[in-house]
């Protein structure tokens, strides 16, 4: 399919957007993966990033929180903003960017220690002030794990269900008060209810954070994002922005043939 | 180029199985306004014939008419819970539901007619009837249109064709509404028109019905051309009775 992309199917938005991309393009080892990337994240909502394999998502994604630093050979041109400064400034400290903006990856990756250690890591680190036993158990609540594990807090976290080891993921990343958390397909490798638990979960956090979602679930980006940005891929262009718009339009009349053709599951 | 055999065509997968089943579904739809459409013009000349034996044929037959209807809603159910359908295929589905419920409503008021057939057998012939086959014609005519429509894969043809019944609707209910007062002014005139024109005016009735239900099936078309959902009716309904 050879349909050039209608500028007027990217949303922008009035308010100060917490994220936003201007021309961003990457390339792995000379390879593109994402090219000329132009949006928004909104505060205080969740947008999903949808597309077929290779189209770039996780690129992208890891473009907010500077994880594509450390990757060698990536060469990233364009501007990331974030809470409108810019991102890969020379003074910004990346370090401290992954817990203003956390992440949470497909496999549940605790560390493994125990369930207290795990929360407390971050605050720990960044030698944030407060009771720590509160921040723990507020971050755990907020998690909507607390009331699984309160009693045995001293308990590895490898022994916990692979759903409760996301819920600790994202209690981990809360414990540092990150104003926007990065999901890469956060409930793929869950059963029904788990991901019931995460969506749930995704969707009361936006109270106070803002959240980007990569996912493969049609449904679920359906339940949980506000906006959902399609990025496509094919012969000629790599990792494209084709369509950013409220879910309901994307996965209702979506106003690129391509985006229907994804959507329906006639390509990727 | 290389020789592509056995190369896949990377990042097509295509989805023939379910584009065959929803096509299939959409046949039996159609199928199924064949027979919708059959009820109506023979229930129409039985009113005309007063033809007693194919009105009741009629009525036996309505029983298929709703058969098929619930052997299309199971299979569209079927269909989407296995798919998970959105976009324009989700509109697509719903679209087979919503228009097989109108047809078989038409159904309905076909045996309806078929019915009233029956009541008017020892009565006096009445000249308000006059007015029912030319209501009759539009409606039917009214039917095609919008199952043509539903077939149109060109979605801005598809919703052309749908708005074009509106005006037909209008018109409906117009003939609707001087074949009342005509009836009317016969039933004034004698008591003895009471009875046959009663049943006259609920045949016209359930054709001006068949017509909105016509009108209802462009709408759904509309809707699965465009995702909008609009009125095709050109003016306000009303030439509706209370009920």
């Amino acid at each position: 399919m050879n349909s050039q992309t209608n500028p007027e199917n990217i949303i922008t938005f009035e308010e100060a957007p917490v994220l936003e991309t201007r021309h961003l393009s990457v390339r792995y080892n000379g390879n593109p993966a994402l090219r000329d990337v132009s949006f928004q994240v909104p505060r205080n909502t969740v947008v999903a990033i949808i597309g077929p394999s290779g189209s770039g998502k996780s690129t992208l994604l890891r473009c907010f929180n500077r994880m594509n630093d450390l990757i060698p050979g990536v060469e990233i041109d364009g501007e990331v903003y974030f809470e409108q400064a810019p991102l890969y400034a020379p003074e910004v400290d990346p370090t401290e960017i992954r817990f203003r903006i956390g992440m949470v990856f497909q496999l549940p990756n605790p560390f493994p220690k125990n369930i207290y250690d795990n929360v407390a890591f971050g605050p720990r680190v960044n030698r944030i002030n407060g009771n720590l036993d509160e921040i723990v158990e507020r971050s755990l609540r907020r998690a909507a794990l607390w009331d699984e594990v309160y009693d045995r807090l001293d308990e590895s976290a490898l022994n916990l269900s692979g759903g409760q080891q996301q819920r600790l993921c994202i209690a981990r990343a809360l414990a540092v008060e990150p104003e926007v958390i990065l999901m890469d397909e956060p409930a793929a490798s869950l059963d029904p209810i788990s991901t019931q638990a995460i969506e749930f979960l995704i969707r009361e956090l936006t109270e106070d954070v803002s959240i980007v979602i990569v996912t493969h679930n049609m449904q679920q980006a359906q339940r949980v994002a506000a906006y959902a940005a399609v990025l496509m891929t094919d012969e000629s262009r790599v990792g494209e922005l084709i369509e950013y718009a409220p879910t309901e339009q994307v996965f209702g009349t979506p106003s690129d043939p391509r985006t229907e053709a994804y959507v329906t599951g006639r390509i990727g | 180029m290389e020789q592509a055999a056995g190369i896949a065509v990377v990042g097509i997968s295509g989805r023939e199985e379910f584009d065959r089943d929803l096509g299939h579904l959409e046949a039996q739809v159609v199928l199924l306004g064949g027979l919708v459409e059959s009820a109506v013009l023979t229930s129409l000349l039985t009113l005309k014939a007063r033809d007693c034996e194919l009105a009741k044929k009629v009525i036996e037959d309505d029983d298929l008419i709703d058969d098929k209807r619930f052997e299309i809603e199971d299979a569209s159910i079927a269909l989407a819970r296995r798919e998970a359908p959105v976009a324009r295929d989700l509109r697509r589905i719903i679209t087979i539901l919503l228009i097989a419920g109108e047809l078989e409503r038409i159904g309905d008021y076909a045996e309806g007619i078929a019915k009233i057939t029956l009541l008017l057998a020892d009565q006096p012939p009445l000249k308000g009837l006059a007015e029912i086959p030319r209501m009759g014609d539009r409606a039917i005519s009214m039917l095609k249109h919008s199952l043509e429509a539903f077939l149109d894969r060109d979605p801005a043809r598809a919703e052309a064709r749908a708005l074009s019944v509106g005006p037909d609707d209008d018109a409906v209910d117009r003939m609707y509404l001087q074949m009342r007062s005509d009836l009317l002014e016969l039933m004034k005139q004698s008591p003895d028109n009471i009875e046959a024109g009663t049943y006259l005016m609920w045949a016209g009735h359930n054709v001006e019905r068949i017509a909105d239900r016509a009108t209802n099936i462009a709408e759904r078309v509309v809707f699965q051309a465009t995702g909008r959902i609009v009125s095709v009716g050109g003016d306000q309904d009303e030439a509706q009775s209370p009920r």
